[in-house]
C-alpha cells in the first residue's frame, strides 16, 4: 500500500467520527429529526472492508449506514444535508439516516429492516451472475440480524446458488441492548455459516488493517468461484444504539475497555511505528477531516428543502399517480 | 386471434418475453422442472434452460428478496409465488422494500420486477390457502396491483407488468386457468392501470374485476331477462387505480353495485364506493351495495365454503336492492 491510500483511509476514518458527533450535536439541536444510529467505534470495519473492494463490487448494509456511505465515496456534504432532510441529500432529503444510497457508487443502501437486506445482496449478486459480470456483492448487518429468517433464507439460498457474496456480521456485541447471548442460541456466530456449507472467518474488527487483509483474500476468493463466505467481525460501538439510548444494558468500564482499543488510535499508532506516516502528517490529515466535516454542516445547512412538488415524484418510474 | 384458455395465455406472455428480452427471467417454487404447481410454465425449462428458470428453495422472503435485488441490477426477475397466501411470508420485501426503494432513495433504484402469484377460494383448500387479499397489497403507495379477468387481459397485462420499470404484483385466479377467450397473437399489451367496460348497459353499474368478473357476467345475462341492463366495469389495476369509467358509467345508471371475492371490510368495495361517493355524490339515486365474501375464515366443506363466496345470486339480489 501506497503512504497516500493510507493517508487517505486514515482521513475517512476520522471524517466519519467527527461527522457522527457533529451529527449528534445538531440531534441534540433539532436539526437533524428521526432515528440517529452512530458508526462511532466501528470505523476500522467498513473502512477496512470497503477499501478491498473493486468498482465493480456492490455494497449493502443496514441503517447504521453513514460510514459505510462516506467509505463507498459518497460526499460528507450529501450524508449531511440527507441528515438534515435536504434537497441536496444523497437521497433527496427522502429517505433520511437509515436510507442513504448512492448506485453509481455501487453503494446500495442503507436498509433499516433488520436483515430484509440479506435476500436483496443475494438478489443483487444473482444479477452479477446473471448478466456473467465479476463484481462480489459485500453485504454487512449486525449480529442481531443473524437471529431473523431472512438471515438464514439468504445465506441458504446464496450457498444453495453458489452467489458471489460477502456476508459481513459486524458483531458489535448488542441487538439493540440486547447482548449477543441473550439473543443468539450460539454467540461465536460465524459457526451460524457452518449450517449452511460456508467458509467462514473471524477478525479483529477495531484493526483496520486486519479487516483490510482478510476482506482482500475473501473477495478474491470469491470472485474466483469459491461461492459465498461468511466474515464475523468483532467490534464495537463506542455510542448507544441511536439517540437516546438509556444504556442500562452495559456497564461504563466495559464501554472504557473498548474504547482503549479505538480503532483510529490503533491505525494512528500503526501509521506510526512502521514510519508510513509521521504525526504531523495525521494530525494534517485531522485537520483535513475537520474541514470536509464543517464545509458539509455549513452546505447542509444552507441547502434547501425539497420542493413541495417532490412529494409526489418518483412514487412509480412511470409518471402516473398512486 | 386464438381461442386460448387462461393458462394459455399467461403462458405465452411469459414466454415471447422470455424469446424477446433476454433480461427477463423466472424464479420460484417448482417453476422449472416441475413446470409450475399450476403448469403455467410447462416447458420453459426446457427451452430456456436452469440459469432463466430457476428452482428455489421454500423461502418466499428469499425469493422476493433476490428479485428485487436482481432487478436493481438490470435484469427483468418474474418471480412466482405459489399462491398469494404465500407472499405473507415475503411481506416485508414486497411492501416494505419493493414498493418503497423507488421513492426513499429518491429514483435512484429501478425495479422491473413482477411478482407472479395466484389467489382465489373454491376449491376446498381451506382457509390458509384460499384467501383474496388483494386490497391489502393495493394499500400500499409504490406498488402496482393488477388482477385480470379474462386470458386476453391477462395476456397484454402480463406483457407490459414485464416491461414496466416498476414492481408489480400479478394476481391470477385458481379457478379461471380453464377459462377460455379470444387473446390477440403477438405483441399484445394491455396499459396498467385502466379499468375496461366489459358489458355496456344503462341501469346499474357492476364494477368488479378477476373472478367476480365471470359472475358479474353470468349475473347480467339473467339480470337482462328481466329487463335490467347493467354495465360492467372491470378494473383489472387495482393500484394505481383508474376510476374514470366507473364514474363515466355511474353518473349514467346512478347505481352501484361492487362485486369482490375478498372481505368487504376494509377491501376494494369499501375504496370504490367511497370513491363514487366522494367523486359523484349527486349522481347518487340509491345507497351503493357490495358483494364479498362472508367476514369467516374459508372453511374447507363445500358447502359451507360456498355459502362464504360471493355467488351469481348475490349479485342478482343486490342489483334488484338498487333498482
Amino acid at each position: 500500500m501506497e503512504k497516500s491510500e493510507h493517508l487517505d483511509l486514515y482521513q475517512q476514518m476520522v471524517v466519519i467520527r467527527i461527522l457522527e458527533e457533529r451529527a449528534a450535536e445538531l440531534y441534540q439541536q433539532g436539526k437533524i429529526g428521526g432515528f440517529l444510529h452512530l458508526y462511532i467505534g466501528q470505523e476500522a470495519v467498513s473502512t477496512g472492508l470497503i477499501s478491498a473492494r473493486k468498482p465493480q463490487d456492490r455494497v449493502i448494509t443496514a441503517y447504521r449506514d453513514h460510514g459505510v456511505a462516506i467509505n463507498c465515496g459518497l460526499s460528507a456534504n450529501g450524508v449531511m444535508a440527507e441528515l438534515m432532510g435536504k434537497a441536496t441529500g444523497v437521497s433527496g432529503g427522502k429517505g433520511g439516516s437509515m436510507h442513504m444510497a448512492d448506485v453509481n457508487k455501487n453503494f446500495w443502501g442503507g436498509h433499516a429492516i433488520v436483515g430484509a437486506h440479506l435476500p436483496i445482496a443475494a438478489g443483487l449478486a444473482l444479477g452479477d451472475v446473471y448478466q456473467k459480470q465479476d463484481g462480489v456483492t459485500i453485504c454487512m448487518f449486525g449480529d442481531g440480524a443473524t437471529n431473523i429468517g431472512y438471515f438464514h433464507e439468504a445465506l441458504n439460498l446464496s450457498k444453495v446458488w453458489n452467489l458471489p457474496v460477502l456476508w459481513v456480521c459486524e458483531n458489535n456485541q448488542y441487538g439493540m441492548g440486547t447482548a449477543v447471548e441473550r439473543a443468539s442460541a450460539v454467540s461465536d456466530i460465524q459457526q451460524k455459516a457452518i449450517g449452511y456449507g460456508m467458509k467462514n472467518s473471524e477478525v479483529d474488527g477495531m484493526d483496520i488493517m486486519k479487516v483490510r487483509e482478510k476482506a482482500l483474500g475473501m473477495i478474491e476468493e470469491i470472485r474466483s468461484g469459491s461461492g459465498p463466505q461468511f466474515l464475523e467481525v468483532i467490534t464495537y460501538r463506542f455510542m448507544g444504539h441511536s439517540m437516546g439510548d438509556p444504556e442500562r444494558y452495559r456497564h461504563r468500564d466495559e464501554i472504557r475497555k473498548w474504547q482503549e482499543n479505538d480503532p483510529i488510535g490503533i491505525y494512528h499508532k500503526y501509521l506510526v511505528e512502521n514510519k508510513i506516516a509521521s504525526e504531523e502528517d495525521l494530525n494534517k490529515q485531522d485537520q483535513r477531516a475537520n474541514k470536509i466535516v464543517e464545509e458539509a454542516v455549513q452546505f447542509a445547512e444552507s441547502s434547501p428543502e425539497p420542493a413541495a412538488d417532490e412529494l409526489y415524484k418518483n412514487i412509480f418510474f412511470e409518471d402516473v399517480r398512486s | 386471434m386464438a381461442t386460448l384458455t387462461m393458462r394459455q395465455a399467461i403462458s405465452q406472455a411469459l414466454w415471447e418475453e422470455m424469446e424477446r428480452d433476454p433480461q427477463v427471467f423466472i424464479l420460484g417454487e417448482e417453476v422449472g422442472v416441475w413446470g409450475g404447481s399450476y403448469a403455467v410454465t410447462k416447458g420453459f425449462y426446457d427451452h430456456f434452460g436452469a440459469e432463466r428458470v430457476m428452482d428455489t428453495p421454500i423461502s418466499e422472503a428469499a425469493i422476493i428478496g433476490a428479485a428485487i435485488g436482481a432487478a436493481l441490477t438490470g435484469t427483468r426477475p418474474v418471480a412466482e409465488l405459489m399462491t398469494i397466501n404465500f407472499a405473507f411470508s415475503a411481506m416485508d420485501h414486497i411492501v416494505n422494500e419493493a414498493a418503497k426503494m423507488h421513492y426513499m432513495f429518491n429514483g435512484q433504484m429501478v425495479l422491473p420486477l413482477v411478482i407472479r402469484t395466484v389467489g382465489g377460494g373454491g376449491r376446498q383448500l381451506g382457509a390458509t390457502h384460499s384467501q383474496t387479499p388483494d386490497a391489502i397489497f393495493a394499500h400500499f403507495p409504490g406498488l402496482k396491483v393488477v388482477s385480470p379477468g379474462t386470458p386476453a387481459d391477462a395476456k397484454g397485462l402480463l406483457k407490459a407488468a414485464i416491461r414496466s420499470n416498476d414492481p408489480v404484483l400479478f394476481i391470477e385466479h385458481a379457478t379461471l386457468y380453464q377459462v377460455r377467450g379470444e387473446v390477440p397473437d403477438g405483441d399484445y399489451i394491455v396499459p396498467i392501470g385502466k379499468s375496461t367496460i366489459q358489458r355496456p348497459g344503462e341501469h346499474v353499474t357492476i364494477v368488479t374485476y378477476s373472478k367476480m368478473l365471470e359472475l358479474s357476467l353470468k349475473a347480467a345475462e339473467l339480470l337482462a331477462k328481466d329487463g335490467i341492463q347493467a354495465e360492467i366495469v372491470d378494473l383489472r389495476t387495482l393500484r394505481p387505480l383508474d376510476m374514470e369509467p366507473v364514474i363515466e358509467s355511474f353518473k349514467k345508471t346512478n347505481r352501484a353495485v361492487i362485486v369482490e371475492e375478498g372481505w368487504k371490510s376494509y377491501g376494494v368495495g369499501s375504496e370504490i364506493t367511497a370513491r363514487i361517493y366522494e367523486e359523484a355524490f349527486d349522481y347518487v339515486d340509491a345507497p351503493i351495495k357490495r358483494v364479498a365474501q362472508k367476514e369467516v375464515p374459508l372453511p374447507y366443506n363445500s358447502t359451507l365454503e360456498q355459502m362464504a363466496l360471493p355467488q351469481i345470486a348475490d349479485i342478482i339480489q343486490a342489483v334488484k336492492e338498487v333498482m
